[in-house]
Parts: structure tokens; C-alpha cells; sequence
């Protein structure tokens, strides 16, 4: 167990959108292993400010796994090098001390850099603006929740698929940059329950249209967004958008 | 004292919404369109309100401070949402819900409000499953329930241990068609940093866009705060980093009452802190414990023992542990109210039995569960003699299944696997039940300006049971704003578009554009999370599980000298013109710094024991209660709703007097 | 929402309905592979069979005015998409590149080369039809002899064994197949959850099948080379 690690960062520094970016290199010490990544990030952050630096600029919230602000690319990895985690709940027990670390932000065409290591995903929201819901107004007076029973299978599937955090890392590993990983979880989420099938062939017309206005790069089926998916969002997910968009396009 | 107008509709208590929606006004579908409402806060309250004032035809604005309406902190709510089914047959109705959340919140809310609360958690569940909510379901195809902390029924529905993250990202879902429609303008990346009154009523905030730093004036006919609760005040908490109280504050300081600050609720099932450079606590969902059973060591050798590792506390026998829950409070044992849980587990630790290195930290215990569940499917299986290892390895199954998410949170935090050795759990700062007052129409004290979720103080009064703060925050968005705000707004059709160059504009624009210019210039020598800690100490050590009178008024002057020396001494690096996370924390400290004076005001003024809150002074003092919380109904059966005076030590107190009708009022036990 | 009639434009110019359009290619393609492999097989097996099946293949009229053009088509439409696709998903990607990218830990080799074991069987085809197709078409179409004889016997075969005489030509011919394996290992199964088959059920078997096919049709083809490079080795 060691509460000493030494380490040294190459972090990804831009002032802004505009600006060109380069690593800087850093040294920390006196990183714990039960310290998070981001509270190792803190720590930095600390020591910049009072040296009269800037501080890094990087994107988190939640700091436990679910609301999908944190990103990072670490070591040549999207939310670094354990699995089934984001960035908030990767701990530096997965470090040696003397490592050097590379942090870069997410990258691809679709997601700009705004500064350092934050990234804009606004094109997510843009996708799900597309068709990510079902168009049922608020009302007292829906359906009793009971009344159209949903196999149980169905209802895990679509919940596996729905607990994507929109973090982005599908597409910042994806060596096209492609976002059908995040597109597919929703697509899949909707067609397997009842509810979602009335509208599933616009549904998935008008989002995956959407996908490719974005700039994102097409699958290829490498499978490595799943990899590395923090939530385990299978790929069968964009297997069933595949159908599902077959589906649309051919039908009347 | 003025007497607060709760504007509680007249008649009997379960015909009062019906009546209330019936006799309010309305505004016509045409009219609709020429009015604006902003709303800030984009989580379960603000989410599921601009969905529905959206789809009402409002013209809506809705303002997050993340890159996107989804990452709400109710993202990370865990456990469920209560609603009175009664599906499982087991006897619910609207008035056991209704009594259950009176009685958990300790007699402190309003009966009305909290009526109407249970009255449309039906409607809810409907809603989200039309929206394509997955919640859990059983085999048959039907919606699964689950049982939590402080009731003897089972309404709660439940998407794994992500309830939070899929009702959301219904709401999300509901936004979205909106957004799409062109009817809700999303501001992502923008805060809240001023409201602004004309002729005393709210017309629009100053926004700061959080990537280019620039001040923004939105103008509206109607405000809506949905902005969260304030437990980062105590630094470490179960709250996101983000999560913070400046919107709520500024409608304070602008005259909007903040009531019963002082009601917190401090989880008792989170990931014990593990070092000094810990950012934040890792709920571990109350749903645990209908599996889990808690637990310390009856004898100290045996603590010490397993603090140095010499002892496994699976070496323990059932006689050597102490399961203080179930021997405390036999009728409901590890399922007590969250308030009781963690003042019983802070005893334990107080008394030395806390089996960590920090001492702060007991036990909660799945063996037994999966002992239990294991020999169930083995039965099922028609395994007859099972070995223990099948059945230990059939019982990892279902506690998979039920918790799998939680428990590989809690490896990954810990790097102990809990399906082997106990969790060890600490209470935590999770929920705040105090907040903007407001009237029976989510209405502040400010007219046009409302207040929904947590962010508002109504329906828990002192103390939040598990799962409703969803229910809450939904009710308020789906079904309960988008009809009461219409009243007010029936009298604005012939105001027009507000100009954001009326004078009060400017001014609020400036206003604000001092307080961030004085921060970057003070040029000091500590960071804001410097500040921020220690007010986050002051808060845990004096106004946390347990409260007395001289450790409030130290507190109240120690926030004080904080203040005082973060607005000499703070370095907030770079300029206001850019992505300045430094700076954007440093204006949420400044308004902790203020709240969390008043929040030790307020706790001091209220000599009793209510719910969250627990003053050493006030507790039965023999019989079978002895040692446990005393309410003092004769002195303090009222909302305590504070209105700014310049300074947070000599807020003036009013008082809303809180009426049971319909509920005995009884001390809680739960032996 | 759009209308129906743009729906099939859509399709075209869409990420999803291209990436079908590959699988379906693909799908094609290796139904020739597989249909190319039985017949070059005979060769080993019996020259006279060859032959005659060879022949068949070369005059029969569906197969040389309808497969042969479908299948042109799907070889140049399976290409130059997928170069086209590799170009836009380079750009997809942005100007700056990881400074550190450990690709290799989240996806095979083969997934991430599809373009580069493309372009090299590419280039194998150039040398495969200069060397057969392109005499095969001129003898044909130019010269107008549909008589598939030479010096009074068929000329199939013989024309087969006397490509791979030449060692330079059948190591080219075993490397591109190397080539031909790596694509087919991932190509077989992504085309299938590329038309949107991923089932729990079938998928694992579907993959192996796939790793099987892809090993095996390349080693035949690799022992024909071999086996009359051999066996004509005087």
C-alpha cells in the first residue's frame, strides 16, 4: 500500500477553442493510492494555484460513475485503465509510483475542445433532440403503469441499454469517432419496449440522420467502444439499431 | 411576526387539490405562447417542469450549469421513487403514504402539501412508464416493488439501483422533444448568479455563460428555482461537486424567506471517508438495508482486533456482534428512518466501537442475506442438500442481481469486495429538507418567482424518507407547477415581452459583475476549497449529527471569521471573461459561507429534536425512550421561515404555524 | 419528420445503410470466395472435372452476363467504400491526434486494418486479373473463342498449373491470401451485426464458424498454389 506515489503528468493545456493546445509535464507527489484519479487531479490543481498557475480545467460532477460529465483520456485509454469505470471512479491503486501519466481530453471531430480537458458534447443533446423520447405529454390521465405488462426480459434489456451516461467515451476510443454505441443504447432502449414502438421507424431515422450531420465517423465493428464503455453497454444494442434502421428505410 | 400565508385551499384534506385546480385560474392556450418562464435547474423538479410548462405551449428557457440537462445531481439518486399503488396488495393507500411521510418528517410539514403529494405519486409512476421509464418488472411482466427505510409496506418502484438515472433521463427525454420543437431554449453551461425583481415581482435572472464568461439578462414572466438542495455547505457530502445553493440564495436575498435551513439529512449508508484529500461520499442506497444487517463489535478487544487487521470480521460469532439497529428498535430494526440509523450508528463510534482506522465506520453485513437467499433457490432448484458453498454461490446471484451496480461501486471505491466481507458504512450529508419557502402553489415570497424540489422546503418536513425526494421533485415538475403557476400567470397575458433594459436589469447586471470582479481581485493567498473545507468542518463538527446550544454559537461565529477572511484572502486565478472554474466555485463558497450561518441561526433558535435535527438538549430523559429525540410540539410545531436582512446573523424569523388536522401528532418510535 | 420518398436516399448517403451496403458486399464476395475455392479445388482433385466445370463457369451465359458484372460491382463498390469510409472516419477523428493511444487494448488488429488488408488484396486482385481474368476475357470477348480449347484439349488447367510455376507468383499469391485470412476474421462477423444479427444465442457459434472460414478458405487456396508448385517441381 502506498499513501508516497511519485508521479509525472503530461496534461493536455488549451486556453480555449480557438487556441492551439500542447502537453505540459507536471510532478506530484505524495499521491495516495485510495485517492481517486479526479482528487489526484485536485491535488494538482492545489499545487497550480498556488504556485500562481492556472489550474487545469476538466469536466466532473457526480465523482461516482452516473452523471457522465467526467471524460479524460488517460494513458491512451478513454476514462483510463480499469474497466467498468468512469474517470470519478478510477482510483491511482491502478498506478506504480514513478508512472507517468498522459491525460488528454476526448477527442474527436465532434466533440471541440472549449478548454484544457473539457470538451463539448453538445451533438449528443443534438442527437437526442432528434427523436430520443416518446411523444407522450404530461397527464394525469396516462394508462394505469400495469396495464400493458412487459416481459421481464424485455424491461432488463431496455434497461441495460438506458443506463448509458452519455459520457462520450464510445466515441473518443472508436477509431472512426463513431457515436453509434451512444445513438444505438437509446435506439435499442425505446424498441424494446411498447411504448417506444409506435414512433421506432422515425425514431431511428431521424437520430441516426442527425448522427451523421454531427460529423461523427461510421462503425466498423471493431467493438472497442464496448470495451471500454464505463456502464457495459453491449454492442448488440447497435446490432438491433442496424435492424431497426434496415427496417425503416424499407418499409412503406 | 407576520404569519406566513400557506394559501392552503379550505375543505376537507383529500378533496383540496381537486377543488384547488378546479377554482384556479387558467390562461388560454393562445396566451400561452406570448409568456415566458425561466427555469433553472434541469433535474428531476426543473426537468419534468419545463417539459410540462413546454408542452402546455410556455415558452420556456431552462438553464444548467453542466453541458447537458442530463447530468443532474438526481442523476445519482439510487434507490426509488414511492407511490401509493398499493399493487402489492399490502394494504397502501394515499392516506398511509401521506401519514407515512407526515410521520417520517417528524410532524414538521405541511399536511396539505404533503396530501397532494401522495395523491399524485400514482400518476407519476403512469407518467414514467409512458414515457419509457424501464423500472424493474417481475416475471409476469408487471412492475416490481421494494420496501425502504421507515414504512411497514412495499411501495417502491425501482430500476436497479439506478432510479434516479432513468426517471432523468425520462425527463431529459420529455425536454428533448421540446428543445426539438423549438418550445424550451436550453442553456447549457450557464448559472444563475442574480434574479431580477420589477415593481416586486420576479421578471428575469442574470445568467453567466460558464465557456466565454460572458453576463446574460433573461427576461420571463415567471421564474422557476430548481436548483437542488445546499449539503455542500458541509463540503463533504453525498452531493455532487457542482451541486451548490447560489441560486436559491440570491431569490433569498432578494426576498424570498429561507425556511427551517437547519433540517438535514444525513444518510446513514455511505462509503466512509478515507483520507484528507477526499472530495466527496459515495451514498450506498438505503435499499441495502433490506438486505444488510448492521453491526459493531460487542467487545472492544474485538474492535481493536479488527481495526489492525488481526481479526476478519467474518471470524466474529453471531454472540460477539452487536446489531444495535434491531436490538435498539426491534420493530423496525435495520429499516428505521435514516435519521435514527445515523444517530445510532454515531453513538456506536462516539462509544469507540467504530471499526475502521478512523474509527467512524460500522458494519453492513450481506451474509445472512445471501445465506438465506441461497437456500431459497436452492429450493426452488430442487437442490435438497445443498453444500454451503452452492448455497453461498446461488445467494451471490440474487444480491447480484438485486445490487450488482452498488456493490461494484463499492469495489472499485474501496478495493474490498462486499459479496465476501462486510461493507463499512458511515452517515453522510446527503438531503436537505429546509429550503426556499413557499406557499401551497410552490409560490416564494417573492410573486412570479417558484420554487420546486428540493430546492423548496415543503414535504419532508424534518426528516426525508427513502425514495420520496423523487416523488417530490416529480410531483412538483409534472403536476403540480405546471397547474398552480398558471394563476399567477393569468394576470400577465397583457404584460408583453419584458425588456432586459429596464433599469433593474442593469443593475442586477452590475451587481453582479462586482461580486465576480471583487473576487478575481482579491488576489489572495488561499484557494476556495481551502475556505470551503473549513467551513465544511465547522458544519460537520458543530451543526452536524448532533447539535447543542454553545457548539451553534461558536459555529455561528466561527462561519463568520471564515467569511471574513475569504473575502480578504481568497485566490481565484485567471479572469471573469473565460472558462474559470476557480471562479465559479469561489461565487457558490461566497453564498455557503452566508448560508451556513444562518443554517446555524436556525438551528440554534430550535430548542428540540425534530427529525434531522438533534439537540443534545432536548431528549427523553427516562421510560422505553429514554436517550432517544424529543419533539417539543408546544414551542416549536412551526416552520421556521427566515427573511434577509443584510446579514445572515440578524435574519428575522417568521413563523408558519403548522396545522394537523388529519394526523395525531405522536412522538415517533419505531422500537 | 421526413417524408418516405427521401428515405431511400437516405439510406445511401447514411452511415447505417452504408455500412449494410459493405456487409451485403462482403457477403457477396465471399460467397464467390467460397464458390472459387470449390472449383480450384478440383483442380487437386481432378483436372478433367476442373475442366469442365471451369468451362461451364466461363460460357454460361447467367453467369457471365448477369453474376460476372454483379460481382465487378461488388468488388469495385466494396473497395472504393470502403476507402471512401476509411477517409471520412480519418477526418471524423479531428486534427489532433492522442498524444498517447493504446488501441490494442480494446480492439484486434485485424478490426483496425480492415482498410490495410483491404488495400493489399487490392492489389493481389491487379495481379489476379492481369494474370487470369483479363487473357480470359480477351481470348473471350476479343478473339471471340467461346471454345474453351487449346491444342485440342480444354485449357483450364493447364493454364492454372502454369501460373504457379513461377515461386515469385506463389509467394505473392501465399501472402495475399495471409492478407485475405486477417480480413475475413473480421469481416465474417461484423457483416452479420452489420445487417443487425447479434444474438446471444447464435453469435458465439456464428463467430467461430467465421474464424473457421476465414482460416481455412485462404489455406486452401494456399495449398492449390502450393500443391502444383510442387508437384510440378521437376
Amino acid at each position: 500500500m502506498s499513501e508516497n506515489m511519485k508521479l509525472t503528468l503530461k496534461v493536455w493545456r488549451q486556453k480555449d477553442a480557438k487556441s492551439q493546445g500542447k502537453l505540459e509535464t507536471y510532478q506530484l507527489d505524495k499521491i495516495s493510492e485510495h485517492m481517486s484519479f479526479l482528487e489526484m487531479l485536485d491535488v494538482l490543481n492545489e499545487q497550480l494555484i498556488n504556485t500562481g498557475e492556472e489550474p487545469v480545467a476538466f469536466d466532473h460532477d457526480c465523482r461516482e460513475g452516473i452523471c457522465g460529465m467526467c471524460s479524460l483520456y488517460i494513458n491512451g485509454e478513454a476514462h483510463g485503465p480499469d474497466r467498468g469505470v468512469t474517470t470519478c471512479q478510477l482510483h491511482m491503486r491502478m498506478f506504480k509510483d514513478g508512472d507517468t501519466i498522459y491525460i488528454e481530453p476526448f477527442r474527436s471531430k465532434a466533440f471541440p475542445v472549449i478548454k484544457d480537458l473539457v470538451v463539448d458534447r453538445g451533438s449528443f443533446d443534438r442527437i437526442q433532440h432528434a427523436g430520443g423520447f416518446v411523444s407522450v405529454n404530461t397527464s394525469g390521465n396516462t394508462i394505469d403503469a400495469n396495464t400493458i405488462p412487459i416481459p421481464k426480459e424485455d424491461a432488463d434489456n431496455a434497461f441495460d441499454a438506458a443506463t448509458c451516461i452519455g459520457c462520450g467515451a464510445c466515441v473518443a476510443t472508436c477509431k472512426n469517432s463513431s457515436a453509434m454505441l451512444f445513438v444505438s443504447a437509446k435506439v435499442a432502449q425505446f424498441s424494446l419496449l411498447p411504448q417506444g414502438k409506435i414512433e421506432a421507424k422515425d425514431r431511428v431515422l431521424n437520430m441516426v440522420h442527425q448522427m451523421d450531420l454531427e460529423g461523427f465517423g461510421n462503425c466498423t465493428n471493431t467493438g472497442a467502444c464496448e470495451v471500454e464503455c464505463p456502464k457495459g453497454i453491449s454492442l448488440e444494442n447497435i446490432a438491433i439499431m442496424n435492424k431497426e434502421y434496415f427496417k425503416a428505410s424499407t418499409k412503406a | 411576526m407576520s404569519v406566513l400565508d400557506s394559501k392552503t385551499p379550505s375543505g376537507p384534506i383529500k378533496d383540496q387539490w381537486t377543488n384547488h385546480k378546479n377554482n384556479i385560474n387558467l390562461v388560454n392556450p393562445a396566451n400561452k405562447r406570448l409568456i415566458d418562464i425561466i427555469v433553472v435547474g434541469t433535474g428531476l423538479a426543473g426537468g419534468s417542469a419545463a417539459a410540462s410548462l413546454a408542452e402546455m405551449g410556455y415558452k420556456v428557457k431552462a438553464f444548467a450549469f453542466q453541458d447537458s440537462p442530463r447530468r443532474a445531481h438526481s442523476i445519482a439518486a439510487q434507490g426509488g421513487i414511492n407511490a401509493a399503488k398499493n399493487y402489492q396488495n399490502d394494504g397502501d393507500s394515499v392516506y398511509r403514504l401521506f401519514y407515512d411521510t407526515v410521520k417520517g418528517g417528524d410532524y414538521r410539514a405541511r399536511e396539505s402539501n404533503v396530501y397532494r403529494l401522495a395523491e399524485v405519486s400514482a400518476s407519476i409512476i403512469d407518467q414514467c412508464v409512458a414515457q419509457g421509464v424501464p423500472f424493474a418488472r417481475e416475471y409476469g411482466g408487471l412492475l416490481d416493488n421494494r420496501s425502504f427505510g421507515g414504512v411497514l409496506v412495499s411501495r417502491t418502484f425501482y430500476a436497479k439501483g439506478q432510479t434516479g438515472q432513468q426517471l432523468l433521463l425520462g425527463a431529459y427525454s420529455a425536454m428533448n422533444r421540446q428543445i426539438g420543437k423549438g418550445k424550451i431554449k436550453m442553456y447549457n453551461r450557464h448559472e444563475m448568479l442574480e434574479l431580477v425583481v420589477v415593481d416586486g415581482k420576479a421578471r428575469g435572472i442574470i445568467a453567466r455563460d460558464m465557456v466565454t464568461g460572458k453576463l446574460e439578462r433573461h427576461s420571463a414572466h415567471a421564474v422557476v428555482i430548481a436548483s437542488g438542495g445546499y449539503g455542500n455547505v458541509f463540503f463533504l457530502s453525498t452531493n455532487a461537486m457542482g451541486s451548490n445553493a447560489t441560486a436559491a440564495w440570491r431569490i433569498h436575498k432578494k426576498g424570498a424567506y429561507f425556511a427551517n435551513p437547519c433540517y438535514t439529512q444525513i444518510h446513514p449508508t455511505c462509503i466512509p471517508r478515507s483520507g484528507d484529500y477526499q472530495s466527496k461520499l459515495t451514498l450506498m442506497s438505503e435499499s441495502l438495508r433490506n438486505d444488510g444487517r448492521i453491526w459493531v463489535p460487542k467487545n472492544m478487544e474485538d474492535v481493536e482486533g479488527i481495526r489492525s487487521g488481526k481479526i476478519k470480521p467474518k471470524d466474529l460469532s453471531v454472540d460477539q456482534r452487536d446489531y444495535y439497529l434491531e436490538r435498539r428498535y426491534p420493530a423496525f430494526g435495520n429499516l428505521v428512518p435514516r435519521d435514527v440509523a445515523s444517530r445510532a450508528a454515531k453513538e456506536r463510534c462516539d462509544a469507540g466501537y467504530g471499526v475502521n482506522k478512523t474509527g467512524e465506520a460500522v458494519f453492513l453485513d450481506f451474509a445472512s442475506a445471501i445465506e438465506r437467499y441461497g437456500k431459497e433457490k436452492a429450493y426452488v432448484l430442487g437442490m435438497h442438500n445443498p453444500t454451503d458453498a452452492e448455497v453461498k454461490d446461488l445467494g451471490k446471484k440474487v444480491i447480484e442481481d438485486k445490487y450488482g451496480n452498488l456493490f461494484q461501486m463499492y469495489q472499485k471505491i474501496t478495493d474490498d469486495n462486499p459479496y465476501e466481507t462486510p461493507m463499512m458504512i458511515y452517515p453522510a450529508v446527503h438531503y436537505t429538507m429546509g429550503g426556499i419557502w413557499v406557499d401551497y402553489n410552490l409560490m416564494t415570497t417573492i410573486p412570479g418567482c417558484y420554487a420546486a424540489g428540493e430546492a423548496n422546503f415543503s414535504d419532508h418536513g424534518a426528516n426525508r424518507l427513502g425514495a420520496s425526494a423523487l416523488m417530490q421533485g416529480l410531483a412538483d415538475g409534472y403536476f403540480v407547477l405546471p397547474y398552480t403557476i398558471g394563476d399567477y400567470l393569468s394576470h400577465e397575458i397583457r404584460t408583453g415581452e419584458i425588456s432586459t433594459d429596464l433599469p433593474e436589469f442593469v443593475a442586477a447586471e452590475k451587481e453582479v459583475y462586482d461580486r465576480l470582479n471583487t473576487l478575481i481581485n482579491i488576489k489572495g493567498t488561499k484557494s476556495v476549497d481551502h475556505f470551503h473545507k473549513e467551513l465544511g468542518k465547522v458544519m460537520w463538527d458543530n451543526v452536524g449529527m448532533s447539535r447543542n446550544a454553545a457548539g451553534l454559537k461558536e459555529a455561528g461565529e466561527k462561519i463568520r471569521k471564515i467569511r471574513d477572511e475569504f473575502w480578504k484572502d481568497v485566490l481565484v486565478p485567471g479572469t471573469m471573461n473565460e472558462f474559470n472554474p476557480e471562479l465559479e466555485k469561489a461565487a457558490r463558497v461566497a453564498d455557503f459561507l452566508e448560508l451556513g450561518e444562518l443554517f446555524a441561526k436556525d438551528a440554534l433558535e430550535r430548542n428540540e429534536s425534530c427529525g434531522g435535527h438533534f439537540r443534545e438538549e432536548s431528549v427523553e430523559l427516562d421510560g422505553e425512550q429514554k436517550g432517544e429525540a424529543k419533539r417539543d410540539d408546544v414551542n416549536y410545531r412551526y416552520v421556521a421561515a427566515w427573511e434577509w436582512t443584510g446579514d445572515p446573523a440578524q435574519a428575522k424569523l417568521h413563523k408558519e404555524e403548522l396545522e394537523f388536522k388529519d394526523i395525531e401528532l405522536k412522538q415517533r418510535s419505531y422500537k | 419528420m421526413c417524408p418516405q420518398s427521401e428515405n431511400n436516399i437516405l439510406f445511401m448517403k447514411s452511415s447505417i445503410g452504408r455500412k449494410i451496403l459493405m456487409a451485403l458486399s462482403g457477403f457477396f464476395l465471399m460467397f464467390f470466395l467460397a464458390q472459387h475455392f470449390t472449383i480450384n479445388f478440383l483442380s487437386v482433385l481432378s483436372e478433367e472435372s476442373f475442366n469442365s466445370v471451369s468451362h461451364f463457369m466461363g460460357t454460361n451465359p447467367l453467369i457471365q452476363y448477369a453474376l460476372q458484372p454483379v460481382l465487378l460491382f461488388a468488388v469495385i463498390f466494396h473497395l472504393s467504400m470502403g476507402i471512401y469510409l476509411e477517409i471520412k472516419n480519418k477526418a471524423a477523428r479531428g486534427a489532433v491526434k492522442y498524444a498517447m493511444n493504446k488501441p490494442g487494448t480494446n480492439a484486434p488488429w485485424v478490426s483496425r486494418n480492415m482498410v490495410y488488408t483491404g488495400i493489399a488484396i487490392l492489389l493481389f486482385l491487379g495481379l489476379h486479373f492481369y494474370d487470369f481474368w483479363i487473357p480470359e476475357l480477351v481470348t473471350k470477348y476479343v478473339e471471340g473463342d467461346m471454345t474453351g480449347m487449346h491444342a485440342g484439349s480444354f485449357r483450364y488447367y493447364e493454364e492454372l498449373v502454369a501460373k504457379f510455376q513461377d515461386p515469385v507468383r506463389v509467394g505473392i499469391y501465399c501472402l495475399a491470401f495471409i492478407f485475405l485470412a486477417l480480413h475475413l476474421l473480421h469481416g465474417f462477423q461484423s457483416s452479420f451485426q452489420s445487417v443487425g444479427f447479434n444474438s446471444n444465442r447464435y453469435t458465439p457459434g456464428l463467430k467461430k464458424f467465421g474464424n473457421f472460414f476465414a482460416i481455412v478458405i485462404p489455406l486452401g487456396f494456399i495449398f492449390i498454389a502450393l500443391f502444383h508448385y510442387v508437384s510440378h517441381l521437376n
